[in-house]
């Protein structure tokens, strides 16, 4: 039935709505607006457009949940203030957060990337390998091939795991490193 | 609401500087807070008070080398890089020390010293700042639950698997492979009933046998046990008798004449 199109022009916007929100709860994962428009055969501008208006309509009646942008897709989620209830309910602890050592070095490729271990060193000063070995293995970086120089030095750049990790939406969506030079002075 | 349950193992605001040696670090050391060299000393110059493009570096430099006298004290390894940094700090303050050549034009521009470290510091300084923001954003996402898992096909973490995963595990099979040792158990050959059956057998042709000569016949220290065994018991059960004719001689399992 949905799949005619007179059928789909029948279809009101509040069954479109409905289909789009359903669908972003059972992704597993951030889903994008192109694939919901795949899924329900719709324009991306309109999926985008009433995922918009689902956004607003949680915000505006104080919902326990929200939807949001992250990892270049669409996610349902508790909000942040309700944290507290929601650790009591579920008996756990915030899990344990990366080392000084691995912020600085994730930093350092998230703004550098694709970016070799003697330029991580160059910048912070120390050496970085064990840093990169636990990122690595918590999948925030991802090796990007050999930087064409002597000696071929591996790269590394962030995953789509680092996105989801710090709440983004993609790599644009990170303060520009000159903010921070105004920050520091 | 409750209090918030502390969670946290380090604050990026804390401006104490404890030294704590941490052995799991890459560098095996830790200065309290301390990432590495250029966070020490951006640490050493806001202690100061000091002007980061008009670093007293004589002052800076004694310091940074009390700190680390100081770790060595502690007997914590002082990391390679921490050196390195202490080497260019006396190298800068040494060539600050030099006079000026007077042979020199007055308009040239003489490089400050100090300005390549004031670089690397302002650089270093920007990506601390970033991995600060990052540290706050982990908070923030930390206090966001996603929907569980819908149990499905495509949520299997045996497809999702990456080529790491696969190290990982690879990693983890080549240990395990390693931890087994191999060992050949083999099954005892010869029960005591049959070895004593065997002794008696053996009796009855033979009349006496030589205990010595037996015992050489038997190949696995298993088998020789039973064998001791067997005729400690066949001596004790049945009527024989352990016979040594002359002192070191052979010993000898004899047969009695049914009394």
């Amino acid at each position: 039935m949905a799949q005619s199109a007179e059928a789909k022009e029948q279809r009101e916007l509040s069954e479109l709505s409905s289909a789009v929100e359903a669908l972003i709860f059972v992704a597993d994962e951030p889903i994008s607006t192109r694939l919901i428009s795949e899924v329900l055969e719709e324009e991306k501008e309109l999926i985008e457009s009433v995922v918009e208006e689902i956004a607003r309509s949680y915000d505006e009646r104080d919902s326990g949940l929200q939807i949001r942008s992250v990892a270049g897709g669409w996610q349902i989620a508790t909000r942040t203030e309700l944290h507290e209830y929601i650790r009591k309910f579920l008996k756990t602890r915030p899990s344990a957060k990366l080392s000084l050592a691995a912020l600085e070095t994730l930093a350092v490729i998230a703004y550098k990337q694709p970016v070799t271990v003697p330029e991580i060193l160059e910048i912070r000063g120390v050496q970085s390998a064990s840093a990169i070995k636990t990122l690595l293995e918590k999948r925030l970086i991802v090796t990007k091939g050999h930087k064409e120089t002597v000696g071929r030095p591996m790269l590394y750049g962030t995953s789509r795991e680092f996105l989801l990790h710090f709440g983004l939406k993609d790599l644009s969506d990170l303060p520009s490193i000159e903010d921070f030079e105004d920050l520091v002075s | 609401m409750q209090p918030k349950p502390e969670q946290y193992s380090f604050d990026f605001h804390k401006e104490t500087a404890e030294i704590v040696a941490e052995s799991r670090d890459e560098l095996n050391v830790r200065l309290g807070e301390f990432a590495g060299p250029l966070d020490l000393l951006l640490y050493l110059i806001r202690q100061e008070q000091a002007n980061i493009f008009d670093i007293p570096i004589a002052k800076i430099t004694d310091e940074y080398l009390n700190y680390i006298r100081l770790m060595k004290s502690l007997d914590i390894a002082v990391a390679a890089d921490f050196l390195v940094m202490a080497a260019q700090l006396i190298e800068i303050k040494s060539r600050m020390l030099l006079p000026r050549d007077p042979l020199a034009e007055a308009e040239e521009e003489i490089e400050d010293p100090r300005k390549e470290l004031v670089d690397r510091l302002l650089e270093y300084e920007k990506f601390k700042a970033a991995a600060e923001m990052l540290y706050e954003r982990t908070t923030i996402e930390q206090a966001v639950f996603p929907r569980g898992r819908i149990e499905s096909d495509d949520g299997n973490s045996e497809i999702s698997a990456t080529v790491f995963d696969l190290l990982t595990v690879f990693e983890k099979v080549l240990s395990r492979h390693k931890e087994e040792v191999t060992m050949e158990i083999q099954r005892e050959e010869i029960s005591l009933a049959d070895m004593i059956r065997k002794l008696k057998e053996r009796l009855k042709m033979i009349g006496e046998i030589n205990v010595g000569e037996f015992f050489s016949e038997l190949d696995s220290r298993r088998e020789l046990v039973t064998a001791f065994v067997a005729v400690l018991e066949i001596v004790r059960v049945e009527n024989v008798l352990l016979v040594q004719r002359k002192t070191f001689g052979n010993i000898f399992l004899k047969g009695q004449k049914e009394g």
